[in-house]
C-alpha cells in the first residue's frame, strides 16, 4: 500500500468557480464515455459527434428543430429543479406532462371555437390543473404520512399512458377522432382548431410561444423564490425544515404547494406540446419520449437554478432533436440516456467537492506510546 | 385437472412472480445496509440486453451451457452497474436518489440496454434458449402441485433457496447481524469494529448481480427474445414489494406471487376469450402497488415494521 492517505476535508466557503465548471466538466466526461462505448462498440466517435452537432446546432432549420425539442424540457427542468430543490422527489413529470396534454387537449378541442385569446390561455391553465390534478395524490400521502414519492410519481408515470391509450385506441371515447378520413386507418384524436395552435415567432429561428412561455416561468421562478416570502419559506423550509417549522413557517404547506407546482409546470409542458407541436394527443409519442426523465438531467445540468434551466434544455433539446433524427445503426439511439444518465452522474456525483476538497496527504506514523 | 383457471393463473404468477422475487432480495440485502439502489429497473434491463445476447452468440454445444454463461454474464452486468452507484453514493457520498435515476437513466429504455439491443440486432433475433422445466422427480403431472411444484425452471427453485438463505442470513449469522446494525446505526457498527462501507458495498453489489439475474429471467424465461423495455417497470415494482414487505424475505415472495398473478391475469384471461380493454390489465400492477405503499406507510405503519434507520443515508466516521 502507499503510504498516501486521501481524505476529504469540509471547505470553509463554495468555492466560486465550481458553480459554473461542474456542468461543463459533466458535459464533457459524459461525451467522453459515450465515445468510449461508441469506440468498443466499432462506431466512429468523430464522425458520429460532428454529425450530432451539426443535426443539433448548425444545420439549416436545426436551431428551430432544437427549439422545439427543448420547449418540454424546460418545463420538466423546472419540475425537477422546483422539487429536487426542497427534498422532494418528483420523477413523475412524465405522466404529469402527459394528463397535461390530455387537460390541454381537450379545452382546446371544447372551447376552439372562442378564439386563440381565449383558447390558448384556457389550454395553458388546463396543462397546469392537469399536471396539478397527477401530483395530487403524491404530494398528499407524502406530506400526511411520508409515503415516498418516488415510488407514487413512477406508478402514475406508468398509468398515464395507459390511460391516454384507453381514451385513443381502446374506446370511442369523446378523445377520440371518429369522423376524418386518416382516423378511419389508424385510431387518432380530435385535432384542435386552428385557431388555436400556438404561434410561432421568428423567421431563421421559429422561437414557439411554448419555450417563451417556458423562459417566462423559469424567471417567475427565479424572482419569485427570490424576492417573495412565499419564495423565502420555500428555500427555508428546503435547508431546513425544522428550523423553517421553529420559525413558523407551515412547512407542510409549503411542502404540498411546491409539489403541485412542480406537477402543474410539467403539465404546461403537456400542453405546449399539443400547441406547439402535435396539435392533438398523441399517447405513443409522449410515451416514448420521456421528457420526465430527460428533465431530470436538465435540472441536474442547471443545478437546480431556473434561469440555466432555460441554458441546460436547450443543449440536452439539441442532442434530442439530433439522436433522434439521425438515429440508427450507426449512431444507436440509445446514446441519448447514455449521455444524459452520465451528465446526472457525474453532477450528483461531483456535488461533493462543491463542499469538499480531496487532499492526498502521506499517512504519518502513530505516535510512539 | 392441471388445466384448471386456477392452476394456470397460479403458474403464471410464478412465472412472473419469480423475477419480482430474485430483485427483490437483492434490493432488501442493500436496503437493509442503508443503501436504496433505485436503479434496480435499468439493471434489469441491461441484465436482460447482455443475457439474451450472450445465449444467442453461443450456437454450439449443449444448451444448458449458453443459458448458464447468460445468466452469469446478467449476473456481472448487474455487479458492474452496480459498482458505479456504490462508487457514487458510498465513497462519494452522493446523493442516493439522484444517482440511481441518473443509472437508471444510463442503463435504461433510452439507455445503454437500448443501444446494446441496436448494436446487437437483439429485436429482429428469435431466441434459440430457453430455460427448461426440470420435471423434479419425475413428479411433475401430479395434479395441481405437479406444475407449480416440481416442475419449474432453474431459476425457480433458485428464488425459493435464495430467499430462504436471506431469511436465514439476516436473522441466524452473525454477518446478518453485523449488515442490520450497518442499516441501522452505522456509527455503533463502525465503533463495534464492523467495516461500514465493505459492508455496504458487498451487499449493494449482490443485489445488482441479483437484479442482473433477474432481468436475465425475462429474455431467457418469460419471452425469449428481446424487445425495448422488457421489464416494463418491474424493478420499480421489486423496489416497491421490499416496502411492502418490511424488509422481510419471506414476505416479498408472498407479494411477488400476488404481482405476479395480477400481471399476467389479462393474459390468462384474454387467452380464455374474455373482450376487456388491454390498458386495463396493463395498469393492474401499477394500481395495486400505488395502493399498497399508500395504505403501507399510512395504515400499517404503526407496527413496529419500519424502513432501516441509516436509508438513504452516507456514511461518515
Amino acid at each position: 500500500m502507499l503510504p498516501l492517505e486521501l481524505r476529504f476535508e469540509r471547505r470553509l466557503e463554495t468555492a466560486p468557480w465550481l458553480g459554473p465548471s461542474l456542468p461543463i466538466l459533466a458535459i464533457f466526461v459524459a461525451l467522453f464515455i459515450g465515445a468510449l462505448i461508441l469506440w468498443t462498440t466499432g462506431r466512429d466517435p468523430a464522425t458520429g459527434y460532428s454529425d450530432i452537432f451539426q443535426a443539433a446546432f448548425t444545420k439549416p432549420g436545426a436551431l428551430t428543430a432544437t427549439a422545439l425539442s427543448a420547449t418540454p424540457l424546460v418545463f420538466t427542468g423546472l419540475t425537477a429543479a422546483l422539487a429536487f430543490r426542497i427534498g422532494i422527489w418528483n420523477i413523475g413529470g412524465d405522466g404529469q406532462l402527459m394528463i397535461g396534454a390530455l387537460a390541454a387537449a381537450t379545452s382546446g378541442v371544447a372551447l376552439g371555437h372562442l378564439g386563440a385569446w381565449i383558447s390558448i390561455p384556457a389550454m395553458i391553465v388546463a396543462g397546469a390543473a392537469g399536471g396539478a390534478l397527477w401530483g395530487l395524490i403524491p404530494a398528499y400521502f407524502r406530506a400526511r404520512s411520508g409515503t415516498s414519492e418516488v415510488l407514487t410519481t413512477l406508478m402514475l408515470n406508468y398509468l398515464a399512458p395507459l390511460l391516454l391509450g384507453y381514451l385513443i385506441f381502446s374506446s370511442k371515447s369523446w378523445w377520440r377522432d371518429l369522423t376524418s378520413p386518416g382516423a378511419k386507418v389508424f385510431p387518432q384524436a380530435k385535432t384542435i382548431p386552428f385557431d388555436t395552435f400556438w404561434p410561432v415567432w421568428g423567421a431563421d429561428i421559429a422561437i414557439p410561444f411554448g419555450f417563451v412561455l417556458g423562459i417566462f416561468m423559469a424567471v417567475l421562478m427565479q424572482i419569485v423564490l427570490r424576492t417573495t416570502k412565499y419564495g423565502f419559506e420555500v428555500l427555508v423550509t428546503a435547508d431546513s425544515p425544522l428550523a423553517g417549522n421553529y420559525a413558523g413557517i407551515r412547512t407542510k404547506r409549503v411542502f404540498i404547494t411546491v409539489f403541485l407546482l412542480s406537477a402543474a409546470l410539467a403539465g404546461i409542458g403537456g400542453a405546449s406540446q399539443i400547441g406547439d407541436f402535435t396539435y392533438r394527443l398523441e399517447p405513443r409519442t409522449l410515451q416514448f419520449a420521456a421528457y420526465g426523465y430527460t428533465g431530470i438531467a436538465v435540472a441536474a445540468l442547471a443545478r437546480y437554478n431556473p434561469i440555466a434551466v432555460v441554458v441546460a434544455a436547450f443543449f440536452i433539446g439539441g442532442l434530442v432533436n439530433a439522436n433522434l433524427s439521425l438515429q440508427g445503426p450507426e449512431l444507436p439511439l440509445g446514446l441519448l440516456g447514455v449521455i444524459q444518465g452520465l451528465i446526472l452522474l457525474f453532477v450528483a456525483a461531483s456535488e461533493i467537492s462543491a463542499r469538499y476538497r480531496v487532499v492526498a496527504r502521506y499517512k504519518s506514523r502513530p505516535p510512539i506510546q | 385437472m392441471n388445466d384448471l383457471l386456477v392452476v394456470t393463473l397460479l403458474a403464471s404468477g410464478i412465472l412472473y412472480g419469480t423475477p419480482l422475487i430474485i430483485a427483490g432480495i437483492g434490493e432488501l440485502l442493500a436496503e437493509r445496509s442503508g443503501v436504496l439502489n433505485l436503479s434496480v429497473e435499468g439493471i434489469m434491463l441491461m441484465g436482460a440486453a447482455t443475457a439474451f445476447w450472450t445465449s444467442q452468440s453461443i450456437t454450439e454445444g449443449p444448451s444448458w451451457l449458453a443459458l448458464t454463461a447468460a445468466i452469469l454474464v446478467g449476473a456481472f452486468v448487474g455487479i458492474l452497474v452496480a459498482l458505479i452507484l456504490t462508487f457514487s453514493v458510498i465513497t462519494m457520498r452522493a446523493n442516493q436518489v439522484v444517482s440511481g435515476l441518473a443509472l437508471l437513466i444510463f442503463c435504461g429504455p433510452l439507455g445503454l440496454s437500448n443501444y446494446l439491443g441496436t448494436v446487437g440486432n437483439l429485436a429482429s433475433s428469435t431466441g434459440q434458449h430457453r430455460l427448461p422445466k426440470l420435471d423434479l422427480f419425475g413428479l411433475g403431472d401430479l395434479a395441481v402441485v405437479g406444475p407449480l411444484i416440481f416442475n419449474q425452471d432453474v431459476l425457480v427453485y433458485f428464488s425459493w433457496i435464495l430467499t430462504i438463505g436471506a431469511g436465514f442470513y439476516l436473522t441466524k449469522t452473525r454477518a446478518g447481524l453485523h449488515l442490520r446494525a450497518v442499516g441501522e446505526e452505522p456509527n455503533a457498527a463502525d465503533a463495534m469494529g464492523v467495516n461500514v462501507v465493505a459492508y455496504r458495498y458487498f451487499h449493494t453489489l449482490l443485489g445488482g448481480a441479483l437484479a442482473g439475474v433477474a432481468g436475465a429471467y425475462y429474455s431467457l424465461s418469460i419471452s425469449v427474445n428481446w424487445v425495448n423495455n422488457i421489464t416494463a417497470g418491474a424493478g420499480w415494482i421489486a423496489i416497491a414489494l421490499v416496502i411492502l414487505a418490511f424488509w422481510r424475505p419471506l414476505f416479498v415472495v408472498i407479494g411477488a406471487y400476488l404481482f405476479g398473478v395480477v400481471t399476467s391475469l389479462g393474459f390468462t384471461l384474454q387467452a380464455l376469450g374474455f373482450k376487456l380493454p388491454a390498458e386495463l390489465f396493463s395498469s393492474l400492477p401499477y394500481l395495486l402497488t400505488l395502493f399498497a405503499v399508500i395504505l403501507a406507510s399510512g395504515r400499517l405503519s404503526k407496527f413496529n415494521l419500519k424502513a432501516p434507520a441509516a436509508l438513504g443515508l452516507p456514511f461518515r466516521r
